[in-house]
């Protein structure tokens, strides 16, 4: 099953597409608008500072096709009258399209030479953040493989999978949590932010790899992904 | 043997398949008419476990498709209707995946290819993509995924849809051959099709079974003299005159 969809992805020249444009991004971003090198110091924080921006669109591409796709051309059937689990199936197309984010993410290591080259960054606290990236990748893609088993269209899915994405980041963001503060106890700030993709992947960028943030996003995955099989096997009996 | 209990699915309030029993034995090829509309393609979805029914339940082999799907699957080859297949990939590509999928050993996934290729004249086209095919490959593509597996029961929609004459006429000769010791359901509003391949007729109206008869049976219903096809062809439009549905 994984194979097969991450051979698909090389298929076509979307995979080409996507890559170029992720990793153009992804570098020029930090340059341009991040100050990267006017900053004078050899480390990535900027470079991380836009993933779960870069990520919030590219991320529902990649999902957008993952059920939508299956459902509209029929093959849906082929796949769910295999002697497969619907989890199984779930499963193994999250894990390709996973192992696609974390190739496009791998490609961006010449930033991680550039740094090196020019100064003498902590290695451990960037494989820290990069760790953290691709969880957080993992989560979203998650998210839009449920969004994905909703429709047949592959724009809905991917016009949901952005809105979700959109609220589970800005729930860290401070210009929410500021707002909230004002009238909501501490508590409830603190379990806004504790909910929020942005809080746990800031965590983990600063070069902290905590078990709590760990277990955060793969319990958001495992759960998102829970929520695709059963939507998909609802299908069958509605 | 595949075994259909009070088989029903609705759609909202719409009754796709209304109580259908029957049971279909190794030997025996059942040719599944009906007008368009009539619940066919629901009724293979319900046997294959693509749809859960309502009420009743389908077994293949004595698997419950519901309680023991794997096992059910395992024992079933599937052709869906209009032989879906993922475009991106090649024939060869599709087959190997069925083939790991369903847990072939490398040797006999060589052997069945082979076999399935040579079957299906399959050959000039096999690492040609799936979206570049003729209707009459796709078809033939979608069977040989069905039939990898060399699987006691098959399940077949529409298979020689889009078929040339002589490509009808070499998958009923297929079908036929594999029946001597098969369970296939053939699901077709083809009713020459009936004649040439079908043990068994079953025709489904409204999603309700109005008869269970073998072809000759079927024939004998309308009542007039002629060459058996346009007997079956007569009798079939006096059973489901005014059945239709959109």
């Amino acid at each position: 099953m994984f194979r097969r969809e991450f051979a698909a992805y090389f298929a076509t020249p979307v995979a080409a597409v996507f890559l170029s444009v992720f990793l153009v991004l992804a570098a020029a971003l930090p340059f341009q608008l991040g100050r990267f090198y006017e900053q004078g110091q050899a480390d990535l924080a900027t470079f991380f500072a836009f993933h779960p921006w870069l990520y919030l669109f590219f991320v529902p591409a990649v999902a957008m096709r993952l059920w939508a796709e299956e459902r509209k051309a029929g093959t849906l059937e082929l796949l769910l009258t295999l002697p497969l689990t619907t989890a199984q199936a779930v499963v193994g197309k999250f894990l390709a399209a996973w192992a696609f984010v974390g190739l496009a993410l791998a490609l961006t290591f010449p930033m991680w030479v550039t740094v090196n080259y020019l100064g003498e960054p902590d290695n451990g606290a960037i494989l820290a953040a990069y760790a953290g990236s691709i969880l957080m990748a993992g989560g979203l893609l998650a998210v839009g493989s449920c969004l994905s088993a909703v429709t047949r269209s592959q724009v809905v899915a991917y016009v949901l999978s952005v809105a979700v994405g959109l609220v589970l980041l800005l729930a860290g963001h401070d210009l929410v949590l500021s707002a909230v503060r004002t009238w909501a106890p501490v508590w409830l700030v603190e379990s806004v932010a504790a909910m929020s993709f942005l809080t746990h992947f800031q965590a983990v960028a600063r070069g902290v790899l905590d078990l709590a943030d760990l277990l955060y996003f793969l319990l958001t995955i495992a759960l998102w992904l829970a929520a695709t099989t059963i939507v998909l096997d609802r299908g069958r009996s509605r | 043997m595949i075994e259909a209990r009070s088989l029903t699915r609705r759609f909202g309030a719409l009754t796709a398949v209304d109580d259908l029993s029957f049971s279909v034995a190794p030997g025996e090829v059942l040719g599944f008419l009906g007008p368009n509309g009539a619940g066919k393609t629901t009724t293979m979805r319900l046997i294959t476990g693509f749809l859960a029914p309502t009420a009743g339940h389908a077994q293949v082999f004595g698997h419950d498709m519901r309680r023991a799907p794997r096992q059910a699957r395992a024992s079933l080859g599937y052709l869906p209707e209009g032989a879906p297949a993922w475009e991106e990939m090649t024939v060869r590509e599709l087959l190997a995946f069925v083939a790991r999928v369903r847990g072939l050993a490398p040797a006999r996934q060589r052997d069945r290819l082979a076999h399935v290729v040579g079957r299906l004249g399959l050959a000039p086209v096999l690492d040609r993509r799936i979206e570049t095919l003729s209707k009459g490959f796709r078809r033939r593509a979608g069977l040989a995924q069905a039939i990898l597996h060399d699987p006691p029961a098959l399940v077949l929609d529409e298979p020689t849809d889009g078929l040339d004459p002589n490509q009808k006429h070499e998958v009923r000769d297929l079908i036929r051959e594999m029946a001597r010791d098969k369970v296939i359901i053939v699901s077709t509003h083809i009713l020459e099709e009936v004649e040439a391949v079908c043990t068994r007729a079953i025709i489904i109206a409204g999603g309700r079974l109005v008869l269970d008869d073998t072809p000759q049976g079927l024939a004998a219903r309308a009542g007039t003299e002629g060459p058996t096809a346009e007997r079956i062809d007569a009798a079939f439009r006096a059973l489901t005159a005014g059945a239709g549905r959109a």
